[in-house]
Order: structure tokens, then sequence, then C-alpha cells
């Protein structure tokens, strides 16, 4: 994967909470056996009306925030379904960084096997840049060897990362490989394991 | 010192540890889909890779499968993710329970069924309904499809050890109140993200008195209140719901594997880093009335005012999910008529479910203008259900009798509920578009969906099941 460390972009402001992978990637793009090309579905539901017609109102399709490599949400992003799709679409669409003040378990491990950095700010640093972001285009600096984000009028916002992960989309490593260093591990692991 | 159940069967499946990166765990069995394999089969061809212990797979298709007109299936694109399925196990080497074949269903159905699924073991799966398994005593929960991958070619996972939470569940359940309800409550009560970044284990009196089926309903739903697994410690209910399944132990070492299975539940006096109690007797057939399982409320009450809610975005979310779902505030559960009931998916389309919905439709008519259908769970479960004569009971009545698969819990087939229509389904997430695009779906248990065919809108299930009990 690609590694990743500093993004400079302005925000996409989706101001909702509890953003289901439901609503990422909808299940009728999911029968697809690639990794790639799943951008052009991302939040399908919400940036078209049943007709195909692109709904002018959803962020995504407003003029002000193309080409944003940062989207930004409220509470509990990512939860329900595991679909790896989710994570594949919001890469694909052009996103890095997603920043919100929680991330259900599955999707935020599913950002780490795909280069894409979710940060965890408080609920009022996440309110305060979707307040800024949508009253207008708001630009931040994201550092991940600093773990800083910074805005384009100074404001400095930090934020912790686990270690091992962190070190994983720096250095952009296929996890796999780094297993198998532990072969020796495993296969001892297995000489003793108890199964009936 | 005293342990839980969650330590223990973490504890025994470390395989390297090391400060300041998570742990390397051992997976004990690895359920496969269609829809989120492909890549990492794929993922393990172009590096070269193998499946280090096929022998530890079972892979089946569920997601796509028609669940009439079978074996023809129409959808090409969905023919080719099953297709690539049955190739990518034949390839690799792995057990396939194929279309046809008489052990296909849904994987979190099919797994207790085989007693592949056993207590203690490390189970994940592509896909976060995963923690049904967690009903035996294992540690099971939904991995990505990178992680599918790592699991196939490596048989292990690096996880930071989660806390843990128990969620006590007092006294005892009501007549005509199932499992379901008191997941809803639970969710509910505490909400969609009470969960996140714990393992959940569901103790207490009412948990216990429960079956393994109705165990696996409260488990297979912990992941909508966010956890990353949920469990219940082993007894002699799961001992006996293994004994002489195909793959549980032998009648030779049964014995030995029940005692080491009971062993692994959680001591007395052990400790959790969250504790939540509810009262079962609290708890009151449920029916959510949002677009997430925790906007949900008994059937004897009102959909929520933005009286009822102090924050503004709280207010802002009534208000969105008010308008999708088609409803007014303050509108009652009974008054919301529905054009479909699906009686289904991993949550609810186990025998014990299609029992309790049969028991209450005998004899009786579904609705005018409902579409209802029955969709059992795995081909053994349709057998188990025909051989009983429980799909008379349905056709009679004017159900169809479908064939197994997740159906119209996610609508991926043929199976889907029309543009602003509302259906009653015992599946387990009611997000937007789920069941198709713009279909409105609310959660309940069997018993209610069956009510609700008959009724053509909600109803409080204990008026029928008062007589038969």
């Amino acid at each position: 994967m690609e590694p990743i460390n500093i993004v400079n972009s302005i925000i996409t402001p989706l101001d909702r909470k509890n953003v289901d992978t439901d609503q990422i990637i909808s299940k009728e793009f999911l029968k697809r056996i690639e990794r790639t090309g799943f951008g052009r579905f991302l939040f399908h539901h919400w940036r078209f009306d049943a007709q195909g017609n692109e709904n002018s109102d959803f962020v995504l399709n407003k003029p002000e925030y193309q080409g944003s490599q940062i989207l930004v949400a409220q509470d509990n992003f990512g939860c329900g379904s595991s679909r790896e799709h989710a994570p594949w679409a919001i890469l694909d669409y052009g996103f890095r960084v997603v920043i919100a003040p929680s991330f259900a378990d599955i999707f935020h491990n599913n950002c780490f096997k795909n280069g894409i950095l979710p940060i965890r700010l408080t609920e009022i640093e996440c309110d305060e840049i979707l307040a800024k972001g949508l009253a207008s285009p708001y630009s931040v600096e994201v550092n991940l060897e600093a773990q800083t984000v910074v805005g384009s009028d100074g404001k400095v916002y930090s934020f912790n990362i686990d270690p091992y992960y962190k070190q994983m989309l720096l250095n952009g490593w296929d996890e796999i490989s780094l297993t198998f260093q532990y072969e020796d591990y495993i296969k001892a692991y297995e000489d003793k394991r108890v199964a009936f | 010192m005293a342990k839980n159940i969650v330590e223990k069967i973490w504890d025994s499946h470390v395989v390297y540890q090391e400060a300041g990166k998570p742990d390397l765990l051992y997976i004990d069995l690895h359920l496969i889909h269609e829809v989120t394999s492909p890549q990492a089969f794929e993922g393990l061809r172009l590096a070269g890779r193998k499946v280090r212990r096929p022998d530890l797979c079972f892979a089946t298709m569920d997601h796509n499968v028609p669940t009439k007109n079978l074996p023809t299936i129409n959808d090409p694109i969905a023919k080719k993710q099953i297709m690539t399925l049955a190739d990518n196990a034949k390839e690799f080497g792995i057990q396939l329970a194929d279309i046809g074949h008489p052990d296909q269903g849904i994987v979190h159905v099919i797994g207790p069924e085989l007693g592949l699924t056993q207590p203690g073991k490390t189970i994940v799966c592509g896909d976060s309904h995963t923690s049904t398994h967690g009903a035996f005593g294992a540690l099971a929960f939904g991995i990505g499809t990178s992680e599918v991958e790592h699991v196939l070619s490596t048989q292990t996972l690096w996880q930071s050890k989660p806390p843990t939470m128990e969620i006590r569940v007092n006294g005892q359940l009501g007549i005509g109140v199932a499992a379901k309800d008191i997941i809803l409550a639970i969710i509910a009560k505490w909400g969609i993200g009470v969960g996140t970044g714990h393992i959940v284990e569901y103790t207490g009196e009412a948990i216990r008195n429960l079956s393994m089926e109705e165990r696996m309903t409260i488990c297979n739903m912990s992941i909508e209140a966010g956890a990353k697994a949920g469990l219940i410690s082993p007894d002699q209910t799961t001992v006996e719901f293994l004994r002489e399944r195909r793959f549980a132990p032998s009648a030779e070492s049964f014995d030995e594997a029940a005692n080491y299975w009971l062993s692994l539940a959680s001591d007395t006096d052990c400790t959790y880093d969250v504790v939540l109690e509810i009262n079962a007797e609290e708890i009151e057939p449920f029916v959510t009335w949002g677009t997430n399982p925790s906007m949900g409320t008994g059937v004897s009450k009102t959909v929520p005012t933005s009286a009822d809610y102090t924050s503004e975005s709280d207010k802002s979310a009534l208000n969105k999910a008010l308008t999708y779902m088609g409803l007014e505030e303050g509108q009652p559960i009974s008054s919301i008529e529905i054009q479909h009931v699906f009686i289904g998916s991993c949550t609810n389309s186990r025998l014990s479910d299609l029992r309790t919905a049969a028991n209450i439709i005998e004899g009786k008519k579904v609705a005018p203008g409902v579409n209802a259908i029955v969709v059992p769970g795995s081909y053994s479960t349709k057998a188990a259900a025909e051989k009983e004569g429980l799909h008379k009971i349905f056709l009679d009545a004017g159900f169809e009798w479908r064939e197994s698969g997740c159906s119209a819990c996610l609508g991926m087939n043929e199976d889907i509920i029309p543009f602003g229509e509302r259906c009653a389904s015992t599946s387990n997430r009611n997000f937007e578009g789920r069941q198709g695009a713009g279909a409105r779906t609310h959660l309940v248990s069997p018993a209610m969906a069956a009510a609700a065919a008959i009724e053509g809108h909600f109803v409080d299930v204990r008026k029928y099941v008062t007589q038969v009990v």
C-alpha cells in the first residue's frame, strides 16, 4: 500500500454521526471481485436520487469541496458491515484521511490495511472543524509523523495513534510479509496447540 | 487469579507478544463466503502465497444466492462472484458447501449446525455478524478482506486485546418476549456505540435460561452495539447442543472436550472493565422505528418526539430517520402498517425461530396486501422444518417458502423491498437502503413478524402466545 505522512487539502464536512458502511458503499456494488473502481459508487444513495440525478445538496456534489482528500464526520463513523469495499471506495474516490470523534472497530482496522489514516479528535474539535468547513472551504495539513492537524487559520489539533499502525502507514508495509518473519513462532504454537 | 472467558481464550491463543505491538493471535476457524473473499484469494495468487491451513477453513455461498428458481442465477455479476468462490475453494483445497449441497446455508447458521463452532475457539469471517458464534463461548469476530488474506496466509491476526464489558440480564423474560427483544432493548437503552472497542460477555439469569439458538440471536447483534465480539460462557446447554454434531469431537474424546469447554466459563470472582445491567422483566416485544438498530421501542409505545431529545444532533438524527421512514413523531407503533414480512437472516432463521412463527400463524392468513416470505437459514434447517410440516403451515397461511440464503436481510439477490414500502423483518439492520433503495425496515422477533403478517400492522404478540405456551 502507498505510504502516507503529510496530506494538505481542503476538508469535506460530512456533518452526520453513525455513518454506516451500507451508506458508504451500498450492497448492489459489492458483487465485483476487484479491489479498485469503487470510488464512483461512494455514498451512492446520498449522491444520487432514485432516477440517478445528482443531489446538489449533498456535500460531495458541491463544487467547493472537489479534490478534497480529507473527510470529516461525527461519532461512530463506519459502523455496521465489515465490508472492506467501504475503505476501498473512500480511497478510490480520493480521500486519504478520515477525521471523526470515534470509529467502528472493523472499519478502523480496514483503514490501516489500505493506507487510509483514521484520526480521532474530540467531539468538540470535530464540531469546530465541521463548522469551519461548512461556512467556507477550510484547508488543513495533516502530519502523521508529528500527529497533528494544522488548520489554514493556524489552529493546531493533536491526535493519538497506535505506534504499530503509525509505522505501518508511514512505511506502507505489507502486514503479511511482516508476519512471515514470525513463522517459527506460528509453527511452535501449532505444535503444542490443543484441538479435539 | 480469576479470569473472565475473554481473558482465558485470548491468553491461550497468543502466538507472539511484545511490548508496543498488538498480540499475534492464532485463529482456529476461518469461515469464508463469496462477497468478502475474492480479493483476498487474488492477493494470494499475485504474491504466490498458499493457504496455510486449508483444514481450518470452511466456505459457503450465502449473500448473493437466489432463494427461488435455483439453480438459475440471473444476475451475471453475482454468478461470477459465486463461481469465483467455487474456483478458489478448489484451487486452494478448502472445504466448500456449494449451491445445492445439503450443508449450504448462511455461514453463521451452518457453522454451529455442523459443530464447527465450538467453545474456546477463535473464529473469524469476513462478515460482521461473526459475533454469532460467541453464543458457544468462542471468541468470534468479523474482519475485513485484507485480514481474510492475512488469515489465509498465516492463520494468525495482529490484535490488541480489547477491554471487556459485562452485560448482565437479570430476572426472567416474560412470555412472548424473545431473545431478539433482549438485544434490541440493550441497544436501544445504551446506543449503537456502547460496545465500541469492547468484547461483551452476556451474563445473568435470563441469558442462562436461553437455548443455544436464542443465545446466537443475542450474540449475532453484538456488532449492532458496536462491540468487537459478544459471547456467553459455555454451560451444559452448550455441551448438549454440540454432542454428535458432525465436526464436534467424537464420542471417545467428547467428555474430555466438554470438561475443557466448561472450564472456560468466566470465574465467579472475575472482573470486567465495564458492567451494565438490565432487568428482563422490563423488556417487552420490540419494534425499531428508525434507521439504526438503537432506534427502537416497545410495541405498546409511540414513535419518539423531538422533545424526548436534548442535543441538536439527536433531534436532527430523529428528523432524518422519520423522514426516511415516513413516520410521524408520537405515532403509536401499533398503527404502523406493513407491506412485507421477512422471516430469515443469520439473526433469526433457525428451526426454533420458524417453529415460533409457525405457532402464531397456524390456521390464520396473511393480511391482504402483505407479501410474506420465509427463508430458512440453511438447507439443513429447511429439511428439518419440512419434516415437521412447518412449510405447510406457512404456505397455507399465504407465506412463500424459499430456499436458503441471506436474502432480504441485505437484498444482494432479487429479494428486495421496493422503494417506500415497509417491511417487518427478523434481520439485524434497519439502515437506509439496507433492504433496497428507499425500503423501510422495522426489526422485530420472528413472533412479532408473524403477528404483523396476520394483522397487516404491528401488534403485541403476547395476545397470541398466552394461549400457545
